[in-house]
Order: C-alpha cells, then structure tokens, then sequence
C-alpha cells in the first residue's frame, strides 16, 4: 500500500510534464497533448484524494472531468483544424496576429 | 383735476413707460409702425400736459411721494417715487417738451423707414422719455443711477438704430463704453457716499449737509467719483470722445438725446448735489477748470468740422462745458438755467439741421449753400437757433451765458472766464459759418444734382427691399428721393410734422429770450449775491458780433479768404483736424494696452495651459510605446506569464500569509 504522497508525487510530475509540453512545443496539437496530461494530472490528485478522505464526491467529480476533458480535446482539435484551414500552419510562434 | 405737483409728476413719469411696455409686449401692434408711433406719441403728449400742470401748480414746496424698495431693519435701504421741487419740475417740462416734439418730429423724418423699424424707434423713444423722467424726478441716488443707466442704454440703442451701418454700431458701442467708463465712477462714488452718509436720499443728505452733520474728510474723493460720472454722460474732456461720433444715430435722436436732454444729465446731477459739493471746493474748482478747457477745445473742434451735425455736436460739448464752469464757480442755477435754453435752442437746431438732411440729402455743408430761397421756413428758426447759441440779446441764451460769464467772474476765476470769453468769439464764428455756408451764398450742385445722386440712388438699390432706405442717413434720404426725383428740386421746406416742432421750439426760444432780456430771471431761481460788472453785457455781445462779423466776412463776402484764414492758424488747425489725436491716443493706449493683456493671456495658455497638457500626453505616448513590446502575441508566452505568477503568488501565499 503506497502512501498518498506517492500519488501526489505522481501527478506533480505529470502536471510539471504537461506545462513542460505546453510551453516549449511549437506545434499546437502537441500543446494540446501537454494540456491534456495537466488535466489528467489533477484527475490522479482528485482520485487520491478521494481515495485518502473515504468520500466518493472526488470520484464523482472525477468522471465529470474526464467528461468535459475529452470535449475540450474535441473542440481544441476542432480549432486547430480550422486554424490550418485558414493560416495553412498551426506552429503556435507564427500565430501572433495579437501582438502589440 | 388732481392738483398735487408730486401726482401729477408721477402721471407724467408713467404715461411713456405704459406706451413702452405696451410696445415692448405687443409685437404685431409694434411692427405696423405708424399706429405705434401715434401711441408713442400720444403717450408723449400726455406727458408733457402733466409735467406743463405738474409745473404749473408747484407751490414752492417739495413733494416727495416714496414707496419703499430696498428693505432693511428699521427704515428701508432705499425708496422709489418722485420728488418734486422747482429744479425738477422744469426739468420735466423740458424733457418732455423736447420728447413730445422730437416724437413728432420723426413721424416726418423717418417717413420712408419700415414699419418694423418704425415700431422699434417708438418703443426705444418711450422708454429713454420714461427713463429720463426717472431720472430727473429721482429721490435718491439709487434710483437716479438705475435711471441714469436706462437714459444709457436707451442711447445706445438709438445711436445704434440703423445697425446695419457699421459707423453706427461702432459709434454706439463707443458711446456706451465711454459713458460707462465715467459710470463706474458714478457708483462707487454712490456707495461711498452712502458709507458716509448710511443714506441714498437727497433730503435727507442734503439736511445733513445742512446741519454740518457731514465730516469733510474722504468728502472730495466721494464728490470727484460722482463728477466723473458727470463728466462720462455730459462730456466733458477727456471723456468727450463719444458725443461728435453718436451723430451716427437719426437726426431727431441726437436732438433729444445728444443735445437737449441725455448729455444735461450730468450737469443736471451736480446742480441737484450742489450742497454737496459746495463742500469741496477743490472739486468745484477742477470741475470749472475741466468744463472751460472743454468748452475751448470742443469749440475749435467745431469750427473745422464739414458735417453740420459734427459742428452742432462739438456745440454742444462746448455748451456743456459752459454749464460745468458755472457750477465749478459754485453757481449751479446759473449753469441749470443754460441747460434749459440750450435745451431749446440746440433741440431747435438739430431738428433744423435734420430738415436740411433730409431734404439735400447729405450730411455734408459744402453740399449745402444758398438753402435760404428754397427752404426760408427752415433757415428762418435755424437762425434763431444760431442767434440764441451765440448769445446775442432777445434770443434764448442770451441771459443764460451773461449769468454763466458773471458767476465765473464772481466767481474769481478769471482763467476759465477768459477761456468761456473766447469760447463766446468762436461759437458765434463757427455757428454763422454754418449758416452763411448752408443757407447763403451760391447754390451748391446739392448732393441729387451730382455724380453722387446716381450713385446714392444706385448704393439704394443695391441694399435690396430688406434694408433699403434707411441703411445710412444718406442712402435713408436717397431713398425717399430715388422715388420722387422726377419732380425737380427736393429742396424745399419739410411737412408739418417736422415744421411744426421746428416752429414751437424757435417761438419758445424767443420769447425765454425777450422775457429774459427785458425783464429778467425766469424758470429758475439764481441766487444774486453775484452781481455781474456793468462792462460784461457789451463785452460779451460785442465778441460775440465780432466772431458773427469774421464769419460774415469770410463766408459771405469773401473779404478774407477762408484758406488764408486757416492757414494763420496752420498747427492748431491740423491738430483739431485730428480731434487733437485724443481719440487716436485713447486707440492707441486702450489698444496697447489690451494687445499686452493678450499677449500675457496667450502666453499663459500657449505654454502653461497647453505646456502642462502636452507633456502629459507625450509621456503617454512614449509609455504605451515601451510597453507594448509586452504584448507578443504569441501564446506561449503567455502561458509562461500565467506560470510564473502562479508561482509568485504560492510563494506569496506560503511565506507571507503564515
């Protein structure tokens, strides 16, 4: 039986994976990869948590996660398909249509 | 019949300000022109039927009819009525006579003006009579200053009555601002004699002065402040600027206004307030120094100007300078008696001058000449005009400059005496100059015989329907005769309504003078302690015929030649040519003065105002620059933003909230 701190360990790790990804990958998708391991990251917090307290709302809570995570993913794919359709790219330095 | 001088003074004060407001409210009745001037009119002569019986049937004792006004602890700030006396009685008559006559008179004169203009003209004529009246009948300063305000604003508005003219609507700003400029005076001159006295009312200011009740110090600067007043409204140098350019007003408003009545006003305040500055002869000596230099400057003035209402005008700053010096000799009856016949024979002579405008058509004497055949009604009243202004015996001011002359000699003061003595010579001169040049010697080409009548009929034309006719006291003329210039010769004697007027006027003048000649005082009462030196009467005839004789042999025999004449005086003649340059130095300083004020306002703004504002926004600017290359765009960047501030603020949270 592992200790909660493992799984918090875990999911820091995770999470530090997925920033890692969202900030230094050029192309879009995988920025979307990295927001997805983030996600999951706090999922496993949630869970252990859960696991930890004895309630079943962090589950609960959980599965609506993992719910609205996946139509996340399909709208951000969604975009950035779109996003090619119209700029012919989706490397996320040369959209800075924003900048000052 | 009501038999109280003070109601009947009171009838006689509302009856204009009545056909005023009814003018005033009732538009359409005021723009159909000649029924509101028959109203104007009516309302004029109902006037004067009160004043003449107000006048009548004064007793000697004053009435004082007051309600109060300003209210105070104890008794009222101030009042509001009439206050009759013989000083005001006969003043009343005077103004009323004058305006009842000079209303009549316009129906004539202004015959060819617009209804609209018409109406306006009446409205303005009701409301300087009822202001005027206001004036003369106040019981307190207060009143008198609020009327003395309304006579103000009244004559810049019927100097500026033909608006459209820009001389007109520059002369009447200059009138109002000139005048104002002595009013400033007035009041603090008011207000401070009321610290001193704690009263507005002349009776009872006048029984403390009486009573020696009124302490002598700081008394001077309070009567100097009500002279300047004074000298604003009767023009005396230097404030005398205004007068010669409000002829731009109609003729029949100069004779009411700027001759007979208005200018009075400051004359007839210093006689009403003569106890007062009785108090301080220091005043009434600059005040007799002042008027004499006025009546000798505006009298060579006179004696160069080509247009006869400029002549009259400068007259009639010269007269207004005689009145001063005899109430700076202490003797303000004196002066008071020649407002009266100057009231009549200058009202005489403008209203003359106005018939010779309207029927040459110019304003300008070498137009004019041999006027006498053709026009012998106008030129006989002009001459008793010009014989009552030059002082020759049985013609109205005769008797009122030998009491003016004798109380300056009274008086001591021989200086402003020898002024007023040449003043005499040269009113005489100027005045037959007038006449010798207007109504003898050869027939001119006229202004509607020449050039200039094509030109005038043309100028009448151009001005469109809108503002024909009355657009310039010229063109106003041209019109009238561009109509009926078939008939041959326009110069002739005016209708009724004009000669009617001219007719009392020059009768009235007359028997003043005959009555005055041969049997004495009469109007006012002079005290006689001043007995005048026998060689005064001849002397003061004689200068007077012989500035008659020089213009006789200058303009009508041609015994010496007018250029030669004028070149004996060469300096003195350029110099009145330029009005002695006192118009152009107040331009000059007020100019100056205001291009510096300016200057200092522009600085202000252009570096202060402005400098603040742009500083502000230039460090906008290049801050925004700066901080926009914070703004990438792309959105790593600012996922590595919101990284680290979620870092700052665990930290925050764990090392600062413990």
């Amino acid at each position: 039986m592992m200790g909660l701190q493992a799984y918090l360990t875990l999911a820091a790790v995770v999470f530090g994976i997925g920033l890692f990804g969202v900030a230094t990958r050029r192309n879009t998708i995988g920025i979307l990869l990295g927001i997805e391991l983030m996600l999951n990251a706090v999922n496993i917090n949630l869970v252990a948590f859960a696991r930890y307290s004895g309630s079943e709302v962090g589950m609960v809570f959980t599965i609506f996660a993992i719910c609205i995570t996946v139509s996340e993913a399909a709208m951000g794919l969604a975009i950035v398909i779109l996003l090619f359709r119209i700029r012919r790219t989706v490397m996320a330095d040369h959209l800075d249509l924003l900048k000052g | 019949m009501m038999a109280d001088s003070g109601r009947l003074a009171l009838a006689a004060l509302l009856l204009p300000a009545a056909a005023f407001l009814i003018l005033a409210v009732a538009a359409p009745f005021r723009r159909s022109g000649r029924s509101a001037a028959w109203l104007s009119i009516i309302g004029a002569a109902m006037s004067l039927a009160a004043a003449l019986q107000a006048w009548r049937v004064f007793d000697g004792a004053t009435t004082r009819l007051a309600w109060n006004w300003l209210p105070a602890q104890g008794k009222p700030l101030a009042t509001i009525g009439v206050l009759t006396d013989e000083t005001s009685t006969v003043m009343l008559v005077l103004v009323s006579l004058v305006s009842f006559l000079v209303q009549l008179y316009s129906l004539g004169y202004l015959s060819d003006e617009k209804p609209q203009g018409l109406g306006r003209y009446y409205a303005y004529q009701s409301l300087f009579a009822f202001s005027m009246m206001g004036l003369v009948l106040a019981p307190n300063l207060l009143q008198l200053f609020m009327c003395w305000e309304l006579v103000g604003l009244c004559s810049y508005l019927l100097i500026g009555f033909w608006y459209q003219k820009p001389e007109a609507a520059r002369a009447a700003v200059k009138a109002f601002w000139t005048t104002k400029a002595g009013d400033v005076g007035l009041l603090i001159g008011i207000v401070m004699l009321w610290r001193h006295t704690g009263t507005f009312d002349f009776n009872e200011m006048r029984l403390m002065a009486a009573n020696g009740d009124l302490a002598a110090v700081g008394l001077s600067v309070i009567t100097f402040c009500i002279y300047l007043g004074a000298m604003g409204k009767s023009a005396q140098f230097p404030l005398h600027v205004w007068l010669p350019d409000a002829m731009e007003g109609p003729t029949p408003v100069s004779a009411l206004i700027h001759a007979a009545t208005m200018v009075t006003a400051g004359v007839y305040l210093l006689h009403r307030m003569a106890w007062l500055f009785a108090l301080t002869p220091d005043v009434l000596l600059l005040v007799a120094w002042i008027g004499a230099f006025t009546a000798l400057l505006a009298a060579v003035l006179a004696c160069v100007q080509d247009d006869i209402k400029r002549v009259l005008a400068y007259s009639t700053v010269s007269q207004l300078g005689y009145m001063m010096t005899a109430i700076g000799a202490g003797v303000s009856a004196a002066g008071f008696f020649h407002l009266l016949t100057h009231g009549l024979f200058k009202a005489l002579l403008f209203l003359g001058a106005g018939a010779v405008i309207h029927a040459v058509g110019s304003n300008d004497l070498a137009h004019m000449g041999g006027l006498a055949r053709k026009m012998p009604q106008t030129a006989l009243v002009f001459g008793v005009g010009t014989l009552s202004l030059a002082g020759i015996p049985f013609f109205g001011g005769f008797l009122s400059k030998e009491e003016i002359l004798g109380s300056v000699w009274a008086g001591g003061l021989v200086g402003p005496f020898a002024l007023l003595m040449l003043v005499a010579f040269l009113t005489a001169f100027y005045m037959f100059r007038v006449v010798f040049l207007a109504f003898f010697g050869p027939a001119k080409a006229g202004h509607y015989e020449g050039h200039a009548r094509t030109a005038a009929a043309a100028h009448y034309v151009a001005q469109g329907s809108a503002d024909a006719g009355h657009h310039t006291d010229h063109a106003h003329a041209s019109g009238v005769m561009s109509g009926v210039s078939t008939h041959g010769s326009h110069e002739h004697d005016p209708g009724a309504s004009m000669m009617l007027p001219l007719w009392i006027l020059a009768l009235l003048s007359l028997a003043v003078g005959i009555y005055s000649t041969t049997a004495g005082q009469i109007l006012v009462t002079i005290p006689a302690e001043h007995e005048a030196p026998g060689w005064l009467t001849p002397s003061a005839v004689g200068v007077a015929l012989a500035g008659i004789a020089l213009a006789w042999l200058t303009y009508q025999r041609g015994t010496i030649n007018a250029a030669s004449l004028a070149s004996l005086f060469g300096p003195i003649r350029t110099a009145a040519l330029h009005k002695f340059w006192i118009d152009d130095f107040f331009e000059g300083v007020l100019a100056a003065a205001a291009l510096a004020f300016s200057r200092l306002v522009g600085w202000v703004d252009r570096y202060l105002v402005d400098g603040v504002l742009n500083v502000l926004s230039a460090w906008t600017v290049t801050t925004g620059d700066e901080m926009r290359t914070i703004q990438t765009g792309r959105v790593q960047d600012y996922v590595y933003g919101l990284a680290v501030g979620l870092l700052l603020l665990l930290f925050w949270v764990r090392w600062s909230l413990t």
